[in-house]
């Protein structure tokens, strides 16, 4: 099938909350050859393309949030979580840094996973200091951060402190980033994401270079 | 010529009536900063009415503004449901994890008493203690979340876009629960001496849900609730975009739409000219990091953009100006407003 065909199908899919034909649409494209590489690289376009739209004004969070879900419970059905076959990668993990707002962290956590990586839910309300713990214990490499305060956005830089000897890699997003382009930087971010394909795209790049 | 100097109340009810004031009104929706000027901290802050009544009374001495902004904080409405409140030392207080965990629970909810919460008693008491030292001469903006807003507090973001699309039964069942707290809240804010309420509802926006699903949902909780709320309402929506749903806005019944830096002020003007107030839009965000010029250049595009005609208060696109915005930089823009918001436009 043509991918830019499948991706467009798929999309309509998800953007109608129907999980059947989304369905229909990776199980015809994955049964050509390896069903999971196939499967999760279309569900990947899809999701970075509907992330895009979204930037744009296009459409909605939950949108973006009910077709990650979707394709997340269906990459699950096509290959089990923790299987050796998903992505080789860093260990990775995603939180919400002080607050309670789990969204972006949701979408991110169920885009990613869509997508065939696999990555660890380190919690929300959590501080720099539970975290700089966690992030040990699990021998984490590159971590998520999600937040949707500005307070909780300022206190990266002293999680970044904190983890920098490590070599841990950050990557920030959430509203307050959206709002102040150049937050990111002072808070020492190694890297700022506005949408899932952005997440996508950043995680992709820090893989290839492990 | 220019026309006599008029008070915050004359400025705002003019331009709230689609025509020119003196000047474009300035609100500058600050809430802890008036711990700052008491020199408290945030939770000492809020725990007393009559902090908050003389915080915001010198704030508005001294920026020269328009409003009294009489909110304290959102969870203080869900602590009113059960829930809990976390404070900061520099930010606002965040609610604590969600109370309604399991859908089933929204079965056995029961509507809080407004007269039986402490927390919004007190905010009732700084507003009957403004009103008695203002009178009519600025407006008070009481401060309510929309019955379709709040559950992002009780049950979390994404139990709740789960509810709103697969359970349809529980959510309209939690929709009227909501509706019938926000519009006791708001009423006794009014009865206590606001002058408007302003409606939180950053879900409605098309950040968040699509127009179609808005239409079936928010737009017509907002008619409800609007419609019983004795006095007017400004909808804000917190930083999302509005502009695909100016136009159904407008039909809610309410006065004025609080509007995101996301988007071109001209282009909201242009919908809601004659029709609606616009407030908005500076970037509270990046206003932490404004030199003296930006501000003037911000300020000056915004009053440019959707100034002329009146129907437009100069403010932040959030609802809440960050605890990191400094002192220097608000009277920057105060004195900037004075100076490019005179009528007619320069």
């Amino acid at each position: 099938m043509d991918i830019q065909k499948a991706v467009e199908r798929l999309e309509r899919s998800l953007l109608l909350l129907d999980r059947t034909s989304a369905w229909d649409v990776i199980f015809e494209v994955s049964s050509d050859t390896d069903p999971f590489e196939t499967a999760s690289a279309l569900v990947s376009l899809t999701l970075e393309r509907i992330g895009k739209d979204w930037e744009k004004g296009n459409l909605s969070l939950s949108q973006v949030y009910m077709s990650g879900v979707i394709c997340e419970e269906l990459i699950d059905q096509l290959l089990p979580p923790k299987s050796p076959t998903r992505i080789d990668q860093p260990n990775m993990g995603i939180a919400v840094l002080e607050d309670f707002h789990v969204l972006g962290k949701r979408i991110i956590f169920s885009v990613l996973r869509a997508g065939g990586f696999e990555l660890e839910d380190l919690g929300h309300g959590i501080s720099v200091n539970e975290l700089v713990a966690k992030v040990s214990e699990k021998n984490i490499r590159v971590l998520l951060i999600s937040v949707l305060m500005l307070p909780s956005a300022l206190r990266v830089k002293e999680l970044k402190e904190q983890l920098i000897e490590s070599g841990v890699k950050i990557i920030v997003g959430g509203a307050p980033f959206r709002f102040d382009a150049n937050l990111w930087k002072e808070v020492n971010a190694d890297y700022c994401g506005h949408n899932p394909a952005d997440a996508i795209r950043i995680v992709k790049q820090i893989t290839s270079m492990s | 010529m220019s026309m006599k100097t008029m008070t915050s109340m004359e400025r705002v009810l003019t331009t709230l009536g689609h025509q020119e004031p003196d000047r474009v009104p300035l609100f500058l929706l600050l809430t802890m900063h008036g711990a700052k000027e008491l020199g408290l901290t945030i939770k000492e802050y809020f725990s007393n009415a009559g902090n908050v009544a003389e915080g915001q009374l010198r704030l508005r001495k001294k920026y020269s503004n328009d409003c009294i902004y009489a909110f304290f904080h959102a969870p203080i409405e869900t602590e009113a449901w059960g829930g809990e409140v976390i404070f900061h030392e520099e930010g606002p207080p965040n609610a604590g994890a969600p109370f309604i965990t399991r859908i089933e629970q929204i079965h056995s909810l029961k509507v809080p008493s407004v007269k039986e919460s402490k927390g919004l008693q007190r905010v009732c008491e700084a507003i009957s203690k403004i009103k008695s030292r203002i009178g009519d001469e600025a407006p008070i903006i009481g401060v309510a979340m929309s019955p379709f807003s709040l559950p992002v507090m009780q049950m979390g973001f994404d139990k709740y876009l789960d509810l709103m699309f697969l359970h349809p039964k529980e959510f309209n069942l939690l929709m009227r629960l909501n509706e019938q707290f926000c519009i006791e809240w708001s009423n006794a804010q009014l009865a206590a001496g606001a002058t408007a309420i302003c409606y939180f509802d950053p879900v409605s926006s098309p950040t968040i849900i699509p127009r179609e699903k808005y239409l079936e949902t928010g737009y017509l909780v907002a008619k409800r609730t609007i419609s019983q709320i004795q006095g007017p309402t400004a909808t804000h929506f917190a930083s999302g975009r509005c502009l695909g749903i100016l136009d159904d806005v407008a039909t809610t019944g309410t006065a004025v739409v609080g509007v995101s830096a996301l988007e071109e002020l001209r282009k909201l003007k242009e919908i809601a000219k004659g029709r609606i107030t616009l407030l908005g839009n500076l970037n509270g965000v990046e206003m932490r990091t404004w030199s003296q010029e930006k501000v003037e250049k911000e300020v000056r595009d915004a009053i440019e953009q959707a100034g002329s005609g009146g129907g437009f208060i100069l403010s932040d696109n959030h609802g809440e100006i960050p605890f990191q915005v400094e002192d220097d930089t608000l009277l920057a823009i105060s004195e900037a407003t004075r100076r490019w918001g005179e009528y007619p436009p320069k």
